[in-house]
């Protein structure tokens, strides 16, 4: 624990003579003597460093040698290829150590990496406006709802069952407080949101429509054919992305009507990390902006006439406006973003598009195969991306158990969330995922179904 | 063309002015099965053609480009960051390689329970390290960062008044508060009413009284306070609240000065939450990924989030059966990668180690209070704990004001403090310096003060157009919030 703290006992004798003071414990005279601790904190021994890692290795074993394991699991979490530059810039502690940019003459590297993670978001999503990151994903969504109550006042979300079921439960708990009422649009035979219901639902209360692309269930959700909806009722498109590796060939939501994009950036360069750190992200039309939750990072000129960045539009932030501000947000996830703008500056243009293109083809192939056994088929017909729901005769639960014995995470019940789709699995199939790994599969469960 | 300024600042064009048709960065193995024809699988109307102004870069230039781009921010790692309430303090680089090994790294939050045993350990750990820290009885990780902890913390205490039918609409919120706490009560549904501070600098307790009725759904309170000092009459507060029935939220920001000295816990104090970022040393990440925890006593524990870590006889399970809890609060579990960190720190430094944490925290600012004192103007002239807070008072009188201060200490190598909060002190200047300075790097920092401090008597300009030698000099915030340009455009 020395190795933290550089000041010696001579060093804190000559600091105490310095102050006035005969013992640190005078330092503390202003606590009540009843409150101050005789005792020491129950805490384990302390460890040295080694000890630390060779702990710290124990306990991760726990989880089992995950690496062998092949997973189908998606729904909000991907597993995706990371580049080795991505860990090695981060780690430049220049980035990893440093606060939000509040001084910006010492804070140049990180506000131009933000400008340019707003543009890239731009450009993906096809809006006007990104902030600098939000949370991650569910958080964002309430973010964006809230801004959509600032922006029109009105009492009302729709919001689509096919969108992610832990969105909607983050959702539910903060408009509880916050006195906003959601109303849920079911999902049609074809798994996406079901048209003719939105129509009769949404009116002139209704502050936004939710959706997902690709939705939940892998679906891709005409947008194009939402989006009149909402803009006859005067009411915001707002799109939920939680798999942007599929902007790479989908075309953007800005482009089809969407009047406010979030969703989860994890998939971009963040390693999975069971849940989190993640990356939120909003984007929005300029129309918009200053009801943007966050911080934003604008261009501007120096005293001498060179460009540099600044956190801008400060008085929507919590730390000018206090209860009057468009979101309590402070921190944010800075450096997940910085993940997510290196991982696309390096795919750029090509890469992305081939790596969006690698996940559909796999999926398909795996969807292909799989819906040909017996026992088992396709849930939803139709288009999808990297995901697509399974419909199995053998409980979901029982296979996936048995799958697990052959070292294959199989795809995600849906049955906690959609009791209806109790015999359904929602699998995903990534670039990471070879051929022979989805035959596997496919061999695996014709000889369990 | 802009002007080189010398080898290492340079100017760097964005990266998408560097793109280039035909550059790639990436590496990918070719597709191992055969492609089917892509309208056969997307509709064509969902297809997009290109990714307009999306950058093609090679991987040289990739590096280069942000290696560059880091050398112009300051981090801990440069130096010392004394930013009032964020605590600073070194990153200890031990976490960071913990926290990347892989069984954690590659986790999928839907794996499940028995591929998630060491994960579930590490979370609950942490939890129960946490309470016995604070002496709270139950932690919930769930939280991405303060703020959210903030907001997540006055849902339970909602909750809890609402089990008990009882409807309260106010917070009560110090003038010293941080901004995030009045807008997280905003959020939570509550109105905001601000109670002033004493001439100590503390809650002022007469008004408090004056103001307290069964309206009040809690009183959101830091302590130590944003100036750095103990709230001394934390216990008569307590019990005023409590009295008519309302709860007690502490923002924790500063726990980093009350580990094994005080425990919040026996305070009174029913709702807490911490920030790993800061006391528990993960990194900021130039503004997150940050890590939160809330804290509660008893009587709170059935309303916090879904899932709870519970251990059982087949190990660890996130448990969702809690009929009382608020729901989900984002998804999956957490920053479950900073909570590795904030672990691994907690079991480096153990009991002593985290009592000297706080010990040497508060010595390193009573040091810089000491010897500052004289040369800048102290609004509250005590022992203060982890933090002293300044002002510009005589500098102004010189035209040298917080800001110029502040941009001043950049020439001389160190990071700012926080300015001009606390609001209830005029310019002020916020110093923490944390336990992980040495006296040499506070006795350099004590010196570029006192030197910015003559400087503002006999060449007061120089101060007002500081920075004089960093990448950029002051830039024109004015016209970026005027005229906002937030993204690149070709």
């Amino acid at each position: 624990m020395r190795h933290y703290l550089p000041n010696t006992e001579e060093d804190l004798h000559r600091m105490l003579e310095t102050i006035g003071v005969q013992r640190i414990e005078d330092l503390f005279a202003s606590i009540p003597e009843k409150l101050r601790l005789t005792e020491s904190l129950r805490l384990p021994p302390s460890l040295s460093e080694p000890e630390l890692i060779s702990y710290m290795k124990r306990v991760a074993k726990k989880n089992g040698p995950l690496s062998s394991y092949t997973s189908f699991l998606g729904g909000g979490a991907y597993h995706h290829y990371i580049p080795a530059i991505v860990p090695s810039l981060l780690s430049r502690s220049e980035f990893l150590t440093c606060y939000t940019p509040y001084q910006p003459e010492l804070s140049q590297g990180t506000l131009q990496s933000i400008f340019e993670y707003q543009t890239l978001i731009c450009q993906l999503t096809g809006m006007e406006v990104s902030n600098a990151s939000l949370y991650e994903g569910a958080t964002a969504l309430v973010e964006a709802v809230l801004m959509s109550h600032r922006i029109n006042r009105r009492p009302r979300v729709l919001i689509s069952e096919a969108v992610h079921p832990e969105y909607r439960m983050v959702l539910k708990t903060y408009c509880k407080n916050i006195g906003i009422e959601l109303t849920t649009i079911p999902f049609d035979q074809t798994g996406l949101t079901d048209k003719g219901e939105c129509g009769n639902l949404i009116d002139h209360q209704t502050s936004a429509l939710v959706v997902q692309y690709p939705n939940f269930f892998g679906r891709i959700e005409p947008l194009e054919a939402l989006a009149p909806m909402a803009r006859s009722a005067g009411s915001l498109l707002m799109v939920v992305v939680t798999e942007p590796i599929s902007l790479g060939l989908l075309k953007p939501p800005g482009e089809l009507g969407a009047d406010i994009v979030i969703g989860e950036g994890q998939s971009f360069g963040n390693p999975l990390n069971y849940g989190g750190p993640y990356l939120g992200f909003i984007a929005t039309r300029s129309l918009y902006q200053r009801n943007l939750p966050g911080r934003l990072v604008g261009q501007t000129k120096d005293s001498q006439g060179r460009r540099g960045f600044v956190l801008t539009l400060a008085t929507r932030e919590q730390h000018i406006r206090r209860e009057k501000a468009t979101s309590n947000i402070c921190t944010n996830e800075a450096l997940c973003a910085l993940a997510a703008t290196i991982y696309l500056c390096a795919l750029g243009k090509k890469g992305l598009r081939e790596v969006a293109h690698q996940n559909l083809q796999k999926a398909a192939y795996a969807k292909d195969l799989l819906s040909g056994l017996k026992r088992c088929r396709v849930k939803f017909e139709g288009a999808t991306f990297n995901e697509f729901v399974l419909q199995l005769e053998t409980p979901p639960e029982e296979v996936n158990r048995a799958l697990l014995q052959e070292r294959i995470i199989g795809g995600l019940p849906l049955k906690r969330w959609y009791p209806e789709l109790s015999d359904c699995l929602l699998t995903c199939v990534t670039e990471v995922v070879p051929k022979r790994k989805i035959d596997r599969l496919a061999a695996k469960l014709e000889e369990l179904l | 063309m802009s002007q080189d300024r010398s080898g290492l600042v340079r100017e760097e064009k964005l990266i998408f002015e560097v793109s280039k048709p035909g550059r790639q960065g990436y590496s990918l193995p070719e597709l191992d099965l055969p492609p089917q024809p892509l309208e056969n699988l997307l509709p064509p109307s969902s297809v997009r053609d290109d990714i307009p102004g999306f950058p093609e870069v090679s991987e040289v230039e990739v590096v280069r480009h942000f290696t560059r781009l880091s050398t112009w921010n300051y981090g801990v790692d440069t130096g010392l960051y004394p930013l009032g309430s964020c605590t600073m303090k070194y990153n200890p680089k031990a976490n960071e390689e913990v926290s990347t090994f892989e069984e954690f790294a590659i986790s999928h939050p839907y794996q499940p329970e028995e591929l998630s045993q060491g994960n579930l350990e590490v979370m609950k750990t942490l939890e129960e390290l946490l309470a016995e820290i604070t002496g709270m009885d139950r932690v919930s990780l769930q939280v991405a960062a303060g703020a959210h902890g903030e907001l997540v913390g006055l849902m339970l205490i909602r909750a809890c008044h609402d089990s008990r039918g009882e409807k309260k609409n106010k917070v009560l919120i110090p003038d010293s508060a941080h901004g995030t706490n009045p807008a997280s009560a905003y959020f939570a549904g509550y109105q905001v009413e601000e109670i002033p501070s004493n001439r100590k600098g503390c809650i002022d307790l007469d008004h408090l009284r004056q103001v307290v009725n069964r309206d009040v759904a809690a009183l959101m309170l830091t302590n130590p306070n944003t100036l750095g000092l103990f709230e001394e009459e934390i216990l008569e507060i307590a019990d005023l609240i409590h009295h008519s029935g309302g709860l007690i939220y502490c923002d924790g920001a500063n726990m980093n000065a009350l580990m094994g000295i005080a425990k919040p816990g026996d305070m009174g104090i029913d709702v807490l939450h911490l920030n790993l970022h800061k006391t528990f040393s993960t990194p900021h990440g130039g503004g997150g990924p940050g890590g939160g925890a809330v804290a509660v006593k008893r009587a709170l524990k059935p309303f916090l989030p879904v899932p709870m870590i519970e251990k059982g006889d087949r190990g660890y399970y996130l448990n969702y059966n809690r009929p009382q809890s608020i729901g989900k609060v984002r998804s999956f579990y957490g920053n479950f990668a900073v909570m590795v960190k904030a672990l691994a720190y907690i079991l480096t430094m153990g009991a002593e180690g985290l009592r000297r944490v706080s010990e040497a925290a508060v010595v390193n600012a009573n040091y810089i209070r000491k010897k500052l004192t004289g040369i800048y103007h102290l609004p509250y002239d005590r022992p203060t704990m982890h933090e002293v807070v300044f002002s510009d008072k005589w500098q102004a009188a010189r035209g040298v004001r917080t800001i110029d201060i502040a941009k001043r200490l950049m020439d001389y190598g160190f990071h700012p403090p926080t300015i001009n909060f606390p609001l209830i002190v005029h310019g002020a200047l916020m110093i923490e310096p944390t336990e992980t300075e040495s006296i040499e790097e506070l006795d350099a920092f004590i010196e570029a003060m006192k030197s910015i401090a003559r400087e503002a008597e006999e060449n007061p300009e120089l101060v007002r157009s500081a920075p004089h030698v960093t990448k950029v000099t002051r830039l024109d915030e004015v016209t970026a919030a005027r005229k906002p340009i937030l993204r690149w455009k070709p």
